[in-house]
């Protein structure tokens, strides 16, 4: 079983993209289980998101403490949220920024990988969500999910061209990461 | 099988129910159960009259009222909205009205929380409610169907609430099989009952007892829950036959083969347990399912074979001790010998039960077996620093 933990601001989607991974993963033929960290958000508020995929149904229902992978969806946090804790030696941290991970400088026994997904947003979406966007990223960078499977759930949720849209900056993250470049 | 949130299961499972009655007010975490089923009405998905209410008072007595015409009848709440009900909970049991709610657990105030402790239902306990509590989604999903059968039955005619963990499943998304409307049709006819409000045949009901009659409704009320323990068992193997589900009758036994230590639980904690017992030889899990009726005679014939008993739960009496270890050793006294019996409260307002804090418990056990016992009960998971 690999675990997920998303870190970003209320009204950022950190829920959804949770969600939207679980059924991507189902899909896939892996059992998933998607969660917020329960609390009284708000719109802007430090929020957290969890994610469980696996071979096997999964049974347990306390909070991810050891993650396999941490998502930031908003590098604000950076200083203010404890993102790296529990993540698993080994594990792979994916931040959104403009910064390399050199620039960031984080210590400890994971891998680091950035990307600009603001701008992606911006420029293919016309607006700053990135949370479909770092999907794509998570998905290049992990294998967990597979992209056709992402997009496709994407698609279903939002219709017409907000859907394609989201698509096209889904695929524009997953090739730039695959290809082992930072944005 | 689809990836939904639990609200959406179990709002799911209610229309399929068919309810002519749906009130409710809506409250966190139980929000999004009466968000998705003012939507299927909205959207012309569930035929029914959706009523929108002043408060949880109102929508319980809209729900009574419902019922007393003959109509299916649901209704969801939790935490301060349950407490709101409280009277008419009792109202609805006196009155033998079959009103099935979700009852979702919330923490009670002061201090206020939001979160997830079994306090309200427990308390609710002694309402003359049937109490199911499940273990994950599809459980809330496929024994809400099975609820309306057990309540509507001619020899129960009792209310039922089935008790679900607070944004543990009520806001996690998880595989779920959704059930077909036709295979619901099949499994739960309409409602018919013997006696409802009608102007062809005036009848009271809830009509004022004197003391020469009142013991007799109370006595016919635990008749009916005695009753209720062969319906619960055979509705489950109704469900099993007809949707190839089953999540156990009264109680549910997991790993109790050979187990010298038992866990005796309700709820979504479960899930969590059954990922550290699987690496435990010794160590099962017993699950209540129905709270009430109390299973007595299978807890006691589960937990014969048991050398320790860890009762843990997610509520507790003050100057006590945790409702479930009461009922279990209550259970227990006469009937079994040379066992010891521990109480933990623990995850209260939502306090996280991370996997240390079962093993933490079955430690507490082995050295129970090994030396004894010392302290009866405890707090799990207490943040000493702040006290």
């Amino acid at each position: 079983m690999k675990e997920l933990r998303i870190h970003g601001r209320g009204g950022q989607g950190s829920v959804t993209a949770a969600e939207i991974l679980a059924v991507a993963a189902f899909r896939d033929g892996k059992f998933s289980q998607a969660f917020p960290a329960f609390g009284a958000e708000r719109r802007g508020a430090p929020v957290m998101a969890f994610l469980r995929i696996g071979d096997e149904p999964i049974k347990i229902r306390s909070q991810v403490y050891e993650p396999d992978y941490v998502m930031v969806q908003d590098a604000t946090l950076i200083g203010i949220v404890d993102f790296m804790k529990g993540l698993k030696e080994d594990g792979i941290l994916i931040i959104n920024t403009p910064k390399s991970p050199d620039e960031l400088g984080l210590d400890g026994n994971f891998r680091v990988r950035t990307i600009n997904a603001t701008v992606i947003a911006k420029e293919i979406i016309g607006r700053p969500i990135v949370n479909t966007t770092m999907m794509g990223a998570f998905a290049a960078v992990t294998g967990e999910v597979s992209l056709n499977s992402v997009i496709d759930v994407v698609k279903e949720r939002f219709s017409g061209e907000v859907g394609e849209k989201n698509a096209r900056a889904i695929r524009r993250a997953y090739d730039l990461m695959a290809k082992g470049e930072s944005s | 099988m689809e990836v939904v949130e639990g609200s959406y299961a179990v709002a799911h499972a209610v229309k399929c129910c068919r309810p002519h009655v749906i009130s409710a007010y809506p409250i966190t975490p139980q929000t999004h159960i009466v968000e998705n089923l003012a939507q299927f009405v909205a959207d012309g998905e569930l035929e029914c009259e959706f009523v929108p209410v002043d408060s949880e008072h109102s929508a319980m007595s809209v729900a009574l009222g419902a019922s007393a015409v003959g109509a299916r009848a649901y209704s969801a709440s939790t935490s301060q909205g349950l407490a709101l009900m409280w009277e008419v909970l009792y109202n609805v049991s006196g009155m033998r009205l079959p009103v099935v709610m979700t009852a979702v657990n919330r923490a009670l105030s002061a201090p206020l929380s939001i979160w997830n402790d079994q306090q309200d239902t427990v308390g609710a306990r002694d309402s003359g409610w049937i109490q199911i509590y499940v273990e994950d989604i599809q459980e809330a999903h496929d024994a809400l169907i099975q609820a309306y059968r057990i309540a509507e039955s001619r020899e129960v005619m009792l209310p039922a609430m089935i008790c679900m963990d607070g944004f543990i499943l009520t806001h996690t998304y998880e595989p779920v099989v959704l059930a077909e409307q036709e295979e619901t049709d099949d499994f739960l006819p309409p409602y018919d009952p013997e006696y409802y409000l009608t102007v062809e045949r005036p009848l009271s009901f809830g009509c004022f007892a004197e003391p020469d009659k009142f013991m007799e409704f109370r006595y016919m009320q635990h008749e009916a829950m005695e009753r209720a323990r062969f319906k619960i068992k055979e509705v489950a193997d109704e469900f099993e036959r007809a949707f190839g589900r089953y999540y156990g009758d009264l109680i549910q036994g997991y790993n109790l083969d050979g187990a010298q230590i038992v866990l005796v639980t309700f709820g979504s904690i479960i899930g969590t347990m059954k990922e550290i017992v699987k690496h435990e030889k010794d160590v099962g899990i017993l699950k209540i399912r129905s709270y009430r009726p109390f299973p007595v005679k299978e807890v006691r014939e589960a937990l014969k074979d048991a050398r320790v008993v860890a009762v843990v739960e997610k509520d507790f009496s003050a100057g006590f001790e945790g409702a479930l270890f009461s009922d279990v050793k209550a259970a227990l006294y006469n009937h079994v010998s040379d066992l010891k019996l521990l109480g933990f409260v623990l995850g209260l307002g939502g306090r996280d039960i991370p996997p240390e804090d079962i093993s933490k418990i079955i430690e507490r056990s082995r050295v129970v077996m090994d030396q004894g016992l010392k302290e009866e009960w405890e707090f799990i998971g207490l943040r000493g620093e702040i006290l």
